[in-house]
């Protein structure tokens, strides 16, 4: 493993400590209110689940109810950074940015504010709520934006980095968070800068690059391990920055892997897999797998339930790096 | 000349009554940018001809008699906002800016053209004194809304003016704004509606009954000021009425005539997103001839404004 990833050293452990990103989130933004009296929060009616409670305590001044309505929600935070704010939108995924994509567009990202738009429960995990309330598409409908900054965080510890940072990019940016309790396997240790994908595992002759973001990271460190034992050598990335793209990461572990097998809790089409596709394609082509969900809405189920039938456990991840490497003709 | 909206009188009738010779001067500025209108119209051969001409009036008092701004400097911290939701009718707003200072009047003539600053619905970044992008209708008021909010939290006093056609009042996110500012008491904001009737496909009585509109901002907690859109001295004692209400947001409906200067584009739905020269519409002069007759009619206006003043 990269010594330099200074993850978590229980990552591999059964009782590895377990926190929603939301969490890390809602650390984050009292943090960026410190650093900065122009931070403001805005919520549509979701304070507590989507973790933005906190600032609201700390800063009630600086904290606006919206009420249900997310494209109030966006365009009145459009408007408070025009006049200099920095404003945090918080909402579910599937209402902002989902219901509330145009006015982002037009006002938000065609405008250049740099409204941050915080999208909680995202992804298949959201469980029993059902498929209304699962975004699976969200990184699709931001990552096609000019100007717009897109990140989904690993675990908690990341949200919480990633918070500090988007307050301080100067761009409009949306960040996928997710309900569930999810593994911590970073610390305050590990590298964070928006952009730059970091290796998390490295074998010694990886023969595929398994790139992956938000809680697929934490499974593709468990496939990493699996495979390990069959000494099938592998790389797993870290891309919590779906835009902009570390470009110079994926094209450096094409060439280096020779194959590559993408994870996300999103469509395959438009996400991480399509992004990673775009960069290979054009780059360095080769052998790609891209592991998501296939074209469908969810449904209800606990998470992990939801996770096998839509393909996104540890066993699916293995099953994509022997793809890639029977295409690359390694078996 | 204010149509009062059943709130105490006394708080809007400090009328200023502009001087003869005042008013004068904002007709003819207001006949100018209405020419502007017309001849950028036609040399980008689309864009809006109705809602331009009818707010032509209303952005004349807004920039020569109301708004603090500073054409020299656009990014002025001081100056007051000016919120364009309706951004189809973006030539008024060209128009006036230019003739104010804030980039040459020349450069009208590039509206909708490749690499132009005057982009078919207003862009914030590239031309001076357009402070957001707007075209999508809608979404304006709670954009003036978040600037009325965050210029309160930090004390400072520049007043926002949103401006809005009834059209867009079909448009929830028009509806959560005029809660959300009701709600907050966003005294520091105006907001003024083209009351013109029209949208693109008729009227808007028949598209999507608005009325009664006084009482929807009144039960959402609004002050509500009714005024003849034409009538300067309305406008201006209007806008100043507004800054008078202490804990309450106003919206000024301004009835405006669509077209309004241009005989045979008045009051009619067809003039809403066409410019001249581009159809034959029944009833009306030729295509070839509509900016014509539409800029002779202008003209010969400016010339009685001068002279019943002389």
């Amino acid at each position: 493993m990269s010594r330099a990833a200074h993850l978590n050293p229980k990552v591999f452990d059964g009782d590895v400590e377990q926190v929603p990103s939301r969490n890390g989130y809602g650390e984050g933004l009292v943090i960026a209110g410190e650093e900065n009296k122009d931070v403001v929060a805005l919520c549509a009616d979701l304070t507590e689940s989507t973790r933005t409670q906190a600032f609201k305590d700390k800063f009630p001044e600086r904290f606006v109810e919206m009420g249900v309505a997310e494209q109030n929600l966006v365009t009145v935070a459009s408007g408070m950074a025009a006049v200099g704010k920095i404003p945090f939108t918080t909402s579910y995924a599937m209402f902002s940015p989902g219901r509330s994509w145009e006015q982002i567009r037009t006002t938000i990202c065609y405008n250049d504010q740099p409204v941050k738009i915080i999208g909680s429960h995202a992804g298949i995990s959201v469980g029993p709520d059902g498929a209304t309330h699962q975004a699976l598409e969200d990184m699709a409908i931001t990552r096609v934006l000019p100007n717009m900054v897109v990140i989904c965080p690993a675990d908690a510890i990341e949200a919480k980095k990633a918070t500090i940072a988007m307050a301080k990019n100067g761009k409009p940016t949306y960040m996928r968070l997710s309900r569930e309790k999810v593994p911590v396997i970073t610390t305050e240790e590990s590298p964070f800068e928006i952009g730059k994908a970091e290796i998390v595992w490295e074998s010694e002759k990886p023969k595929v690059a398994i790139i992956a973001c938000g809680q697929m990271v934490y499974r593709a460190l468990q496939a990493a391990k699996r495979l390990k034992e069959h000494n099938i050598g592998v790389r797993v990335i870290n891309c919590h920055t779906i835009k902009p793209i570390d470009r110079d990461m994926i094209l450096k572990s094409a060439e280096y892997c020779g194959a590559i097998v993408t994870v996300e809790e999103h469509q395959v089409n438009g996400g991480l897999g399509s992004a990673v596709a775009e960069v290979i394609s054009q780059g360095f082509p080769v052998p790609l797998k891209i592991i998501g969900i296939e074209d469908h809405f969810g449904e209800s189920g606990e998470p992990d339930e939801l996770l096998k039938k839509f393909g996104l456990t540890v066993e699916d991840i293995i099953k994509g790096v022997t793809q890639v490497l029977r295409m690359k003709g390694n078996i | 000349m204010i149509m009062d909206s059943g709130l105490p009188k006394e708080i809007i009738l400090f009328n200023m009554s502009l001087s003869a010779q005042e008013n004068k001067k904002l007709e003819l500025q207001a006949d100018t940018i209405r020419q502007d209108i017309i001849k950028m119209l036609v040399a980008a051969g689309s864009g809006h001809s109705a809602g331009p001409l009818g707010m032509a009036d209303v952005f004349t008092a807004l920039y020569f008699k109301v708004l603090e701004h500073d054409p020299k400097k656009p990014d002025w911290e001081g100056r007051d906002r000016l919120v364009l939701s309706n951004g189809h009718i973006c030539p008024v707003w060209y128009a006036t800016l230019a003739e104010a200072g804030y980039f040459p009047v020349t450069e009208l003539n590039t509206l909708r053209k490749f690499e132009t600053r005057l982009q078919g619905h207003p862009h914030r970044g590239t031309l001076p004194g357009i402070e957001t992008t707007s075209g999508p209708l809608g979404s304006g008021l709670s954009q003036a809304a978040g600037m009325a909010l965050a210029l309160r939290m930090d004390g400072k006093k520049n007043w926002v003016y949103c401006l809005t056609s009834d059209g867009e009042h079909d448009a929830g996110n028009t509806w959560e704004a005029v809660l959300f500012a009701g709600k907050n008491k966003l005294a520091n904001l105006t907001v003024i509606i083209d009351r013109n009737n029209i949208q693109i496909d008729g009227n808007t009585e028949d598209i999507m009954p608005l009325e009664p509109i006084k009482d929807k901002y009144e039960a959402f907690g609004w002050y509500v000021l009714e005024i003849d859109g034409h009538n300067f001295e309305a406008i201006i004692d209007a806008c100043n009425g507004a800054k008078a209400i202490q804990n309450k947001p106003v919206v000024i409906i301004a009835h405006t005539i669509p077209g309004k200067g241009v005989d045979f584009m008045e009051n009619d739905f067809r003039w809403h997103g066409s410019p001249p020269g581009s159809q034959d519409i029944p009833g009306d002069p030729a295509k070839e001839e509509q900016a014509k007759v539409a800029l002779k009619e202008l003209r010969t206006l400016q010339g009685k404004i001068r002279s019943e003043h002389e």
